[in-house]
Parts: C-alpha cells; sequence; structure tokens
C-alpha cells in the first residue's frame, strides 16, 4: 500500500502544473464553500440566538389550543393553578431544562394621559425570565436592567412614537377576562431595542402588575417558555416532553398542555431552513466541482501513460493493484484539495472575524459578524471532497486495469 | 522437458473486414537454458510469437506451453500472476516507469508482484545492480540514463524475479550497434549466471548471430531453424 501510495504521489507530481491547477480548484470550492456555511451558519445562529436567547425561549408550553389564537392573546386560555403545579412537576424532572419562565401575556392599551395607544405586553417574573431568555437584558438600550414592581420596560418604536422616555409615568389599561377594565400607573424604567421576530415588540412588567392589572383571583399563566442546558437536546427534549405532557389529562380526559419548539413559533425557523437548502446545494457544486476537474485529471493520466500501464500488466503487476494506484492518485489530489481549501477557508473566516464585518438584521443595526468553522462541518466536506475525487477516479481507474497489455504497449 | 512447446500454433487477426494471419501452424520447441533468437523482416509475425509465449495474447488455434502451462488456459487475473513469477519482459523502448529510480524499478517486480520481504528485496537488487553495472546511476531515474544504461536496468528487473524465461522483444533496436551488442552479451552473461532462458526478437543481422538457436520467421511461418553464435564484436 505503502509503495502504491509513493507512486501515486509521484505520478502526481510529474504533471505539477495540472496538479497544482486541480488542487487549486478543489481548494477554492472547499474554501467557497466553507466560508459560506461559516459565515450563513453564525447569521443562522445569530438568528436563532436572538429568537430563543432574546424572546421565545427554546421551547414553550401553552394550554391546549392557545397558540392557534395567540394572536389574539386569550385571557380565557389561560393555564389555571393546578394545571400549572403539574406542569412544573414535569419541568422540574428534566436534568437538560436550565430555566422556565411563567409568563402573562396580555393585550393593554397605553396611555401617557395626551395619546393613547395599543401595546402587547409581557408579565413575568424577572428573575426567572432572565434566566430562560439570557439576551434579553442586552436589548435594554437605556434605564435599568433590572425589573421591578411598578416598572415597565417599552419596546424603542413605541416609547419614540409616543415621545416617551426613561422615567416618565404612564397608565396600562387592560380588560381582564370577564370585561371589566382595570387600569394602573405605571413608570418606564428601560427603552428595549426592538428585535425582529415573534414578541420582539412587546413591553415587560412584573408579573405580580400583570395580575394585579387583570384582576387575576389566582395563579394564571398564558405561556411557560424553556431554556435547555445545551441547543442541541432540542429534539431529544422536546420529543421526551410532548410524551410526558400527553399524559397530563383534564377532567374530559383530553390533554391539558400543548408544546412547541421555538421552530414553530416563529417564521425565522424557515429562513434557516432556506440556509440550509442553499448549504445543500452549495455542496452539490463542490461535488460537481470535484467530480469534473478529478475525472478530467485521471482521464488525461490513464490516456497519456498508456504504455506505462501496459508495461505494469505485462511484468505482473494484478489489475486491482493498477485500479488501485489510479483510485489513490485521484484520492491524494481530493486530500491535497480538502486539505489546502480547509486550511485556506479557516483562515480567511479568521480574517473576516478580525475585520469585524457589521451587518443589519430588522431593525438591528451593527452586528458584528462572528463566522465559525464547525470541526463537523469542516470534516464533512473534507469527505464530500475525498469522496468525490473517488468516485471521479473510478471509471478511469477502471479502464486502467482492464486495459489489455498488448494494446496498451502498442500505444503511440 | 522443454521449457516452451508450441505446436501448429496459428494467430489469426481480423481488422475490420480484412483477415490477417498472424502465425501460420508453426512447432518448435525451447529448451531450458537456451539463448534463442526469432528473427524475420518487420511483420514476420515475431512480435505475435512472444506476445503468446509471454501469455499477453492467445492463440487462435494450436497449442503453446510455456513452463508446463497452457497459456490459452489462462484469464486474465491467472496470465498477469504467470507473467510476474515465471517470466520476464525486455522491451524494445526500455518501458521503464518514469516515476520510478534506477533501483526502484528493478525493485518493482518484487515490490508490487511478489511482494517480496523489504531485506531480501534489498539484496536481490543489490546483486542485480551489480551484475548489470548499474550501481552507480541506481538513486538516478529513467530520463538521467542513456538508452544503454536503460536497457541494462530492463535487463535487471527482468532478471529480479527469478524468471524461468525472458522475453525481449527487440531488445537492440533503439541501441546503436556497439551498446546493442553488449546489451547481448549482457543478457548472454546473465543467462550463463542465472540460467534462465533467453528468447529475443530481432532483425538486426549484426545481433542475430549472438544468439544459441536461431528462428526465422516469415509471413507467420517458421521457415528453418539453425544454430548461431558467429559473430563475436
Amino acid at each position: 500500500m505503502g509503495s502504491l501510495v509513493k507512486i501515486a504521489v509521484r505520478n502526481l507530481l510529474r504533471y505539477k502544473r495540472r496538479t497544482l491547477l486541480t488542487a487549486s480548484l478543489i481548494a477554492i470550492g472547499v474554501i467557497f464553500v466553507l466560508v459560506f456555511v461559516a459565515v450563513t451558519g453564525s447569521f443562522k445562529a445569530m438568528m436563532i440566538a436572538q429568537n430563543t436567547d432574546a424572546m421565545l425561549g427554546h421551547l414553550q408550553v401553552h394550554r391546549k389550543g392557545y397558540v392557534a389564537s395567540i394572536d389574539n392573546l386569550p385571557l380565557n386560555l389561560n393555564l389555571m393553578g393546578g394545571a400549572i403545579a403539574r406542569l412544573e412537576k414535569v419541568l422540574d424532572a428534566q436534568p437538560e431544562i436550565a430555566a422556565y419562565s411563567p409568563r402573562i401575556k396580555f393585550g393593554a392599551m397605553f396611555s401617557t394621559f395626551t395619546e393613547t395607544t395599543n401595546i402587547r405586553l409581557n408579565g413575568v417574573e424577572p428573575e426567572r425570565e432572565l434566566a430562560t431568555v439570557p439576551l434579553l437584558a442586552g436589548r435594554v438600550l437605556e434605564g435599568d436592567k433590572t425589573l421591578v414592581r411598578g416598572k415597565l420596560w417599552l419596546p424603542e418604536l413605541l416609547a419614540k412614537g409616543m415621545k416617551v422616555k426613561v422615567g416618565d409615568t404612564v397608565v396600562i389599561v387592560a380588560t381582564n377576562k370577564d370585561g371589566s377594565v382595570n387600569g394602573k400607573p405605571m413608570v418606564v424604567s428601560a427603552i428595549l431595542e426592538s428585535a425582529t421576530g415573534p414578541g420582539g415588540r412587546d413591553g415587560y412588567l412584573h408579573s405580580e402588575d400583570a395580575a394585579e392589572i387583570l384582576r387575576l383571583e389566582g395563579r394564571e399563566v398564558s405561556e411557560v417558555a424553556i431554556r435547555l442546558k445545551g441547543f442541541d437536546q432540542l429534539d431529544a427534549v422536546s420529543a421526551r416532553l410532548d410524551t410526558l405532557l400527553a399524559k397530563e389529562l383534564n377532567q374530559m380526559q383530553k390533554p391539558i398542555f400543548e408544546l412547541h419548539t421555538w421552530e414553530k413559533l416563529s417564521p425565522f425557523f424557515n429562513i434557516a431552513k432556506m440556509i440550509d437548502v442553499m448549504t445543500f446545494f452549495i455542496k452539490l457544486m463542490l461535488i460537481a466541482i470535484v467530480l469534473v476537474s478529478i475525472m478530467n485529471v485521471m482521464i488525461m493520466a490513464v490516456y497519456e501513460r498508456i504504455r506505462e500501464i501496459g508495461t505494469m500488466a505485462a511484468i505482473g503487476t494484478l489489475p486491482g493493484k493498477v485500479l488501485g494506484l489510479f483510485l489513490l492518485e485521484g484520492f491524494s489530489l481530493g486530500v491535497a484539495g480538502a486539505i489546502s481549501g480547509g486550511v485556506l477557508g479557516t483562515a480567511l473566516v479568521w480574517v473576516l472575524n478580525i475585520s469585524h464585518i457589521s451587518y443589519d438584521f430588522g431593525r438591528q443595526k451593527g452586528l458584528i459578524l462572528q463566522a465559525t468553522v464547525d470541526p463537523k462541518e469542516l470534516l464533512m466536506i473534507s469527505l464530500i471532497v475525498i469522496a468525490g475525487a473517488v468516485l471521479a477516479s473510478l471509471q478511469p481507474a477502471f479502464k486502467a486495469s482492464r486495459m489489455d497489455p498488448i494494446k496498451a504497449l502498442r500505444h503511440l | 522437458m522443454a521449457l516452451v512447446t508450441a505446436t501448429g500454433l496459428e494467430k489469426t487477426y481480423i481488422i475490420g473486414e480484412v483477415r490477417v494471419e498472424a502465425i501460420r501452424g508453426v512447432d518448435f520447441t525451447i529448451e531450458p537454458g537456451a539463448f534463442v533468437s526469432f528473427v524475420g523482416p518487420s511483420g514476420s509475425g515475431k512480435s505475435t510469437l512472444l506476445n503468446m509465449i509471454g501469455c499477453l495474447d492467445k492463440p487462435t488455434s494450436g497449442s503453446l506451453s510455456v513452463a508446463g502451462t497452457e497459456v490459452a488456459s489462462l484469464d486474465r487475473r491467472e496470465g498477469a500472476r504467470f507473467r510476474g513469477e515465471t517470466l520476464g519482459f525486455i522491451f524494445q523502448d526500455f518501458n521503464l516507469l518514469p516515476v520510478l529510480s534506477v533501483y526502484e524499478n528493478i525493485e518493482y517486480p518484487l515490490l508490487m508482484v511478489l511482494e517480496t520481504p523489504a531485506s531480501e528485496r534489498r539484496d536481490r537488487v543489490m546483486t542485480l545492480l551489480k551484475a548489470v553495472g548499474m550501481e552507480k546511476q541506481q538513486k538516478q531515474y529513467p530520463d538521467q540514463i542513456s538508452g544503454g544504461q536503460k536497457q541494462r536496468v530492463a535487463v535487471a528487473r527482468a532478471l529480479i524475479t527469478n524468471p524461468k524465461l525472458v522475453l525481449a522483444d527487440e531488445p537492440t533496436a533503439n541501441l546503436d550497434h556497439q551498446t546493442a551488442y553488449k546489451v547481448i552479451e549482457l543478457m548472454k552473461t546473465m543467462r550463463d549466471e542465472s540460467g534462465t532462458t533467453f528468447i529475443f526478437s530481432t532483425h538486426d543481422p549484426k545481433v542475430v548471430g549472438e544468439a544459441e538457436t536461431i528462428y526465422t520467421l516469415e509471413d507467420g511461418k517458421l521457415m528453418n531453424h539453425g544454430k548461431g553464435g558467429q559473430n563475436h564484436g
């Protein structure tokens, strides 16, 4: 095997310029795919993180039927005390769950005494909310990053539109599920950066203030957002929770809860999927580049070395070894392209990162590109290239191994 | 027992609609240790005959036994194995592998065909390098040595597996007379030392006389069979 590798490598080095050109072409393909995957991966990761870590959480549990009406924020579909306790018991037993945050979501009227508009509000337990969506505090553009009773975090667009500043007193007026209206004066303690995505333009207040405004008599929750210790555990935990929550039935023997991952709740999941589809097609293009370039080189190599192949066969080299030699040449070209492309691609990603390239996402301006090369992705791209190289060499190698020695020796 | 026995040997090619009878009813025997030459003009069937003896081609009819094996019975893989274990080849154009050094070219059949252990390979290669006088050039590549030196390397490569028979198709065609004579002398010396049978084809009358047995071919037929050994430099 070692001797075959030696001969294969020397054969490649025989035509240095051609080998260099082919390996360069493959390397450019690898660099392109690697940088594309790293940059889109960074964008995708940022988008997912913005959605999950600043607003949604990784998973959400609602009362059955709530999500179908989520745009109305229906108070009559809140989870009540007993159901909440049963839910918390299930969630507390899951070791993968890092935190969860009960929310009271409702629509209200927002008044500055001179102007009035609508607002969507989340009544939260601040510590639990920040543990579940840790990037929420980072959205505070100005004001106090600690949410306390009587204070309101207001989305930036609404604050600008209503000309409200930190420290201003406003009134929140809401209708509870019985139809009675209640209002409460509150002080704006922070202006929140408006984020792109569901809940990105909601205001926040303490859950006790929400309960007071809505005149809740017992404990009520619209949704429970869940954060996992690892994002990669999402599918496994989601499947398990789905099974466990399906067993929690009401008096009618119907399921109480419904569970959704962020993917089902955010339209950005479709963008993430689109990025995956684009990545897939880019990888297909890479395979095409590898197949065409390697096959071209190997067909040329076989054609140029017909007499050598004839000599090898005449002196007793078995067809399998001739086949192996040409496959190794293709394999070596693939390895050279994959390694050089991998190294250069990683270096280029590093250069992109130190260049601090900024971009906008929705209303978020000046986000810094944080492209990362996933070792698994790098390995996968390398394997695709190498497998493609071997595949492309197969036909020329097979042709070489089946060559009639006499015809080959006569070839001019 | 004869090393090569041909009986009623025929080889016919169909090229398009033309039927070419390259070998027509040839009978001969070659004894072990012989130094034999097939001579004849271009197109007389020398190469075809050597290709059949070398298991590179199969007869259309008749029988051809080499080292006790009926060559027509061998399939592609068996033929390759048989060639590697029993035969050695010397080509008109030397056919050294350009990416291998002199040493590696000689070593190639042991390494890639017989898979001989490294220490044994080294001993045998060094012995043959000395025998063909190419010790000093062992690290050089084929494009760095002369035609005569290339053919010396080819002789060594043909003998490295201790074959029963070495076939040389026009081994001196690309060499000047002096070098050609030296190569034939080398082949003869190697035959004397190793007892390996040598069969070579040529149309060069100056080297024909070096053969001990001469078969003359004309239009695919064996015309006569005589003793050689007249030329001595």
